[in-house]
């Protein structure tokens, strides 16, 4: 993607639910951000949240308005309604968030939020959460700089005996 | 946790400054607003201008001016210019024993969740959480 095309989509993104046909771009961003391949993953991903109980799940995709040269989809995020967890109220999970990284800072990652955060509102929940690795900046930086503050769970873990 | 009087006040400043980018505003000025003498801010400065985050102008009106990137600077970027957090490097009692070892996990499990959190917090991102304080603070 060239300058001018990150510089389009500040005036001309759309984010919408995902289907079927953008989980090829969704894999090939992933893996050009993580340097991971998870093909299986994400075509179970979008079943789990792309198909099924869509009134509280959400895959949903960016992407330039207008025909570019290179990738439309300028990034994701994926998110669902959880209830009852250890007496967790429900609230809105967001599990995933990608952006391509040729057109960060030009707005994408914070419309995909506000989209998020607004389904999240629709479904009947007052408060989203998500999970960040401490050494993960990048989307530290971004979940505080939306606002999202320590919440009141920690999450622990354990090498299994 | 607590941080170190000039940690804090170097926090303060660049607020200060950040909330109003094209304004020089004076040591003295500052100062007055969170009641610490200039004398200990003027050495508060000097660091952070060291540090490329202000700039002393000068002039009539002259002052400091904030010329560091508000949405890269975190607020454990400051702090690190005036101490170390959780860098607890000396030797302490009990140290060999399991019992010390196991205590000194557990302090640095604090000490990393500390540092996760202060540098995931720009300046820019304190700017918005002191606007919705204000805010807050109208409407009751």
């Amino acid at each position: 993607m060239k300058a001018s095309t990150a510089e389009a989509v500040t005036c001309a993104l759309s984010v919408r639910r995902a289907a079927k046909t953008d989980i090829p771009q969704v894999i090939a961003l992933d893996e050009r951000v993580t340097g991971l391949a998870k093909s299986a993953y994400w075509h179970d991903a979008f079943e789990r949240f792309g198909q099924r109980g869509l009134h509280e799940r959400f895959f949903l995709v960016a992407e330039a308005a207008e025909a570019e040269p290179g990738p439309r989809m300028l990034g994701f995020i994926v998110g669902e309604v959880r209830v009852w967890e250890f007496g967790s109220e429900p609230c809105g999970w967001v599990l995933a968030l990608s952006v391509e990284p040729r057109a960060r800072l030009h707005g994408i990652g914070q419309a995909l939020f506000a989209a998020i955060s607004s389904e999240f509102k629709q479904a009947g929940v007052g408060k989203m959460r998500t999970m960040v690795a401490r050494d993960n900046r990048l989307h530290l930086l971004f979940f505080r700089s939306e606002g999202m503050m320590a919440g009141p769970y920690i999450q622990l873990e354990k090498e299994i005996d | 946790m607590k941080l170190q009087i000039s940690s804090r006040l170097a926090i303060f400043a660049l607020l200060q400054l950040a909330a109003e980018p094209d304004r020089q505003l004076s040591v003295a000025g500052i100062g007055e607003k969170y009641g610490i003498s200039s004398h200990h801010l003027a050495k508060v400065m000097h660091v952070l201008a060291r540090a490329g985050l202000v700039r002393s102008v000068r002039g009539a009106h002259g002052g400091h001016q904030f010329c560091g990137n508000a949405r890269r600077t975190t607020l454990l970027d400051v702090i690190e210019l005036y101490e170390n957090i959780g860098a607890d490097v000396f030797p302490s009692v009990g140290d060999r024993t399991s019992e010390g070892r196991a205590l000194r996990e557990v302090l640095g499990e604090i000490d990393d969740i500390a540092r996760a959190t202060l540098g995931s917090i720009t300046i820019a991102t304190m700017l918005k959480l002191v606007e919705r304080r204000r805010a807050s603070g109208r409407r009751t």
